[in-house]
């Protein structure tokens, strides 16, 4: 048994991106996730319009900040700017009433912002109280900014789970096909032996990259059909947007997923190796993409990192054309953001497999593919 | 067309595979790399076909598409059936499909691999693999077929349809690089290099490098001692002493006309010997 852990020892000493990857990345996720894993909402964005907007907002406090005016906006304005991300709750404040329409797409957002608003209604016993002082017959008259809203929901007024989840679950399974079956592709050559046959045969790295990817694009593209497909059957998510929109999106993303597998499959020696890789940017992405946590729970320090992840921005535009309608002109930031990443990856992955094929012996001071004798 | 190599030195971090070595393949004829484990076979036909780019030296060889090359691993995709491969090859050298069917009809029935056609690369045994990744490698009619040892751990059935395959590319014109570590099977290249340790040994026709060997062998029924030990070698249930030029041979031995394995035999005791008296300067 002695000799067993011994030679485990030797070879574990030997591959040292698995060791240091089983003592960097567990402290590393701590940390990250320790930071990001929230449910808590203690903000929610909130924007005030209608001619009572001014007095209304001298009721709102915590978790409503910040708090935005805009006395001259309406109704329309005031459910496009919802739509868009720039509040998570707009206050509609009339003469004679107060409304709350809130995003029901962020999830937790959407409950903290009812059980917000709910508080702001006046307490009933205190309403007895001030009626039991006047004399009868007083007629009292409570502003309109004073009355408790009445709640509306937008996009997901029954705030179901599955309807904000799918769009991101769809993201998810692009991820894993994109991602980790891609990060094989190359691993299997190199271990196969086929690798330095492929650099000898007329084929450019852009062939061999092209090549690889566009059967997992096409069979991610199958999936991504068919999940959309069952989610929208099965758990009534609506497709209130573009069709063709959305299919822009996803392909955008599956670009970016694809050569980012393909990069961590160049850079890889053995299949362990790509999964530990693959598993490394995965698991940021559920975690930290506002699939389950929401981004504005997440601590400053670890959100920037939400910001390089392609899901971020894929689960923005599913979520936006799917749950919301968004337009292609209000998404213009996540495509743009999703084509910036997917331009580095792909130049990253070019430039890895222009290295892996072309010929050269000073590679880590060791033959590339194979073994010399 | 005449292809080769010429004073080339490949270096892989601080260790040198190749040191100044010149080779050329001919057209039309097989070539042999000979040596042992390490000698710098596989680095010599890496450099050759454009795997690897030699420190120093000069590279001749065709353009990608006149290439033919089997690396020691086959080449052959372990999750695709062998016609899958064969289609595979054929459409990356742009081969026509009329092209493509008659000659790989021909070639699959001559090598036996016609009945398996539909088996998986994975699931051939070792010989039929091997058949497999040389008919990949001259499936387009390369006019410089590289083979990285085709018939290493391969049955002599299966060696003898391998050859077949080897010498069709060379009638048709291929100039046919091989390597190999069995020096008896070297004997039917028609030019060979001995390689050792990544250093020249000796290189000419089988009949060239044998008649190259300096001094000369006798073979003794046991191994001789003292000074002649280290000159000598087990082959068969013999022991062959090689006497260098100026020593006499041992009493107890019988002087042999040598084969071509004496002669490389030789050649390595000699560097050896060479390396020992310059202290170790050789390489």
């Amino acid at each position: 048994m002695w000799a067993m852990v011994v030679k485990e020892f030797r070879q574990m000493r030997r591959d040292k991106r698995t060791l240091g990857m089983m003592i960097v990345l567990p402290v590393m996720l701590l940390v990250i996730f320790g930071y990001a894993a929230s449910f808590d909402v203690s903000k929610i964005s909130a924007l005030v319009v209608g001619p009572q907007a001014a007095s209304f907002a001298k009721r709102l406090h915590a978790p409503f900040d910040p708090v935005r005016l805009a006395a001259k906006d309406g109704v329309t304005q005031a459910k496009t700017s919802l739509r868009d991300g720039q509040a998570q709750i707009v206050f509609i404040a009339d003469k004679h009433s107060v409304r709350a329409i809130i995003d029901g797409t962020d999830l937790f957002a959407a409950r903290a912002a009812e059980a917000a608003v709910a508080r702001l209604a006046s307490p009933q016993a205190l309403l007895s109280k001030v009626l039991a002082s006047l004399p009868p017959g007083h007629v009292l008259t409570i502003p309109a900014s004073e009355l408790p809203p009445k709640i509306d929901v937008l996009y997901n007024p029954g705030l179901k789970t599955a309807v904000v989840m799918v769009p991101g679950l769809a993201g998810i399974i692009l991820v894993f096909i994109g991602t980790l079956v891609a990060s094989l592709g190359v691993v299997r050559e190199r271990q196969a032996g086929t690798l330095e046959q492929l650099a000898v045969m007329p084929l450019s790295p852009w062939d061999v990259l092209i090549g690889k990817i566009v059967p997992y694009f096409l069979v991610a593209a199958l999936d991504l059909s068919i999940v959309l497909g069952a989610g929208m059957l099965l758990f009534d998510v609506p497709m209130r947007g573009s069709v063709l929109l959305l299919i822009l999106g996803a392909l955008l993303f599956l670009f970016v997923t694809l050569s980012l597998g393909v990069l961590i499959s160049s850079v890889s020696e053995n299949q362990g190796q790509a999964i530990q890789l693959a598993m490394m940017t995965i698991l940021p992405q559920i975690l930290l993409s506002g699939l389950i946590f929401p981004l504005s729970s997440m601590a400053i320090g670890v959100r920037w990192i939400a910001y390089v992840l392609p899901l971020t921005y894929f689960i923005e535009i599913a979520r936006g054309v799917m749950l919301k309608g968004t337009p292609i002109s209000d998404l213009w930031q996540p495509f743009l953001f999703l084509g910036l990443l997917g331009a580095v990856a792909v130049t990253l992955a070019t430039l890895r497999f222009r290295r892996l094929l072309s010929p050269s012996p000073r590679r880590n001071g060791r033959p590339r593919a194979g073994t010399a004798s | 067309m005449n292809w080769g190599v010429r004073s080339v030195t490949v270096r892989f971090g601080k260790r040198i595979a190749l040191s100044d070595v010149t080779f050329q393949a001919l057209a039309g004829q097989v070539s042999g790399i000979v040596g042992g484990d390490g000698a710098g076979k596989s680095t010599l036909l890496r450099a050759l076909v454009g795997a690897i780019r030699p420190d120093e030296g000069e590279v001749l060889r065709p353009g990608a598409r006149q290439i033919g090359y089997m690396p020691s691993t086959s080449g052959v995709y372990p999750d695709l059936s062998v016609d899958e491969n064969i289609a595979f090859a054929a459409a990356a050298y742009n081969v026509s499909r009329m092209d493509l069917q008659e000659r790989a009809h021909a070639l699959l029935s001559r090598t036996g691999l016609a009945d398996v056609h539909d088996r998986l690369g994975g699931q051939l045994s070792g010989g039929m693999r091997q058949k497999l990744g040389v008919l990949l490698a001259m499936i387009h009619r390369p006019s410089l077929l590289v083979l990285d040892e085709p018939t290493t751990g391969v049955d002599p059935v299966s060696r003898a349809g391998l050859w077949w395959l080897i010498a069709r590319a060379a009638a048709e014109g291929a100039a046919v690089v091989l390597s190999t570590s069995y020096v008896d099977e070297a004997e039917r290249a028609a030019h060979l290099l001995v390689l050792d340790a990544g250093h020249h040994l000796a290189s000419g026709t089988p009949d060239d490098i044998i008649a190259a060997m300096p001094g000369t062998i006798s073979r003794a029924a046991t191994r001789p001692q003292g000074d002649m030990a280290p000159l000598s070698w087990r082959r068969g249930a013999y022991w062959r002493v090689w006497s260098p030029p100026g020593v006499a041979s041992a009493d107890r031995a019988q002087v042999i006309r040598p084969d071509l394995q004496d002669a490389v035999m030789v050649a390595s005791l000699a560097l050896e010997r060479k390396e020992a008296t310059q202290g170790g300067a050789v390489r």
